[in-house]
């Protein structure tokens, strides 16, 4: 063999190797659309008036919450943290994170409920209570407008990975997996809804449905109930690894908290 | 009960001027059943008060057919600098109350 045809050998093989090893590399959206661009003109209307928007009594309310002394500490979370206008920006996008005192994946809401217990001595707060979704969600609020920026790294990369199986395994007497929707079916009609992208950008959510405030983990909740699978309770660690594959996936979408959803 | 007031800022004497309240309530029906198939009791903010130093210039009744968080907008005069002060009630019994400083030019 000449040495240039060798070389030309060399390189389709190469070609062929990394054509595998894309395939199996997880893949996002292209282009990535938040799930406002699926949504009517009501209600991007009703989440871009900072008033109008439901989901900012919530944030008033976590405003109020932040700077009330609570457990047997007394000490209100500004006590430590201080403005949160300024100490907690840039916060939300970094979540879910591994934790350094557990090595454990752990988010937003974890953390809250971990400051709670550790630091105020105060009664736990209660997954998708009011008082925890307020605080989630004015914590969140504060990196509005700035790109998801998860990174996978050594430490969390097996949580990922879990992450990524669940999104793609089938699941539920209907035999769905997350992906057979939000990955390879999105911009379609399922019924008289446009199927989004399931971007976790916008959470704490008013859902008009929920006529409420509501966790990432109780809309994950709710797809499970739609898939009719088994429903995992919030929290758990099958969603937060769920929740990290998430995030990395709207990598690079601005964060909407609080956003509004049918 | 949390409730977010606005009103158009800076008057003048005898400008028109828009105020808008969002209350968080759950405004529960009463058509609804629990999962144990037991029937929610009706629970809605039925009465809004608004006073202008004093004077009633709105009254707001409600019923099952407002949505959750109930969110109001109405119109009137600017005529002295004072407070807006928004009182309301749910079957509960359960009042709520918030108040907003008006300052009119001119």
């Amino acid at each position: 063999m000449t040495v240039p045809l060798r070389r030309a050998v060399l390189i389709a093989a190469l070609a062929w190797h990394c054509a595998g090893a894309a395939a199996q590399q997880p893949t996002r959206p292209q282009p990535l659309k938040s799930g406002l661009e699926f949504t009517g003109p009501e209600v991007r209307e009703l989440q871009q008036d900072d008033f109008a928007n439901p989901g900012m009594l919530w944030i008033t309310r976590g405003e109020n919450l932040w700077q009330e002394a609570a457990g047997r500490e007394g000490k209100s979370c500004a006590a430590c943290h201080g403005d949160a206008k300024t100490t907690m920006k840039g916060v939300a996008v970094r979540y879910p994170r591994i934790d350094a005192g557990s090595a454990r994946l752990i988010n937003l809401e974890g953390r809250i409920q971990q400051c709670r217990e550790r630091r105020q001595q105060a009664e736990p707060l209660k997954y998708e209570s009011p008082e925890l979704l307020a605080l989630s969600a004015y914590v969140a609020q504060q990196s509005r407008g700035m790109p998801m920026s998860a990174t996978i790294d050594w430490q969390n990369r097996h949580n990922f990975e879990a992450g990524r199986a669940m999104y793609n395994r089938r699941m539920g007497q209907m035999n769905l997996s997350c992906a057979q929707c939000h990955q390879d079916n999105w911009g379609k009609k399922l019924g008289p809804e446009t199927i989004s992208q399931g971007h976790s950008v916008a959470y704490p959510i008013y859902r008009l449905e929920w006529q409420t405030m509501g966790s990432l983990h109780r809309r994950f909740r709710s797809c499970l109930s739609g898939v009719r699978a088994e429903l995992l309770p919030q929290g758990s660690p099958e969603f937060l690894d769920l929740e990290l594959y998430l995030a990395w996936r709207a990598g690079g979408l601005p964060v909407e908290t609080p956003g509004v959803r049918r | 009960m949390t409730a977010r007031i606005q009103v158009t800022p800076n008057p003048k004497r005898g400008d028109v001027i828009e105020i808008r309240i969002a209350i968080q309530h759950p405004m529960e029906t009463g058509f609804r059943l629990d999962d144990g198939g037991r029937a929610i009791p009706k629970n809605v903010v039925n009465k809004l008060v608004c006073r202008y130093n004093n004077v009633e210039i709105f009254r707001a009744e409600m019923g099952s057919g407002i949505a959750a968080n109930p969110f109001l907008d109405f119109f009137t005069v600017a005529e002295a600098s004072g407070e807006l002060v928004f009182d309301w009630v749910d079957d509960q019994g359960q009042t709520g109350s918030e108040r907003v400083a008006l300052t009119v030019t001119g």
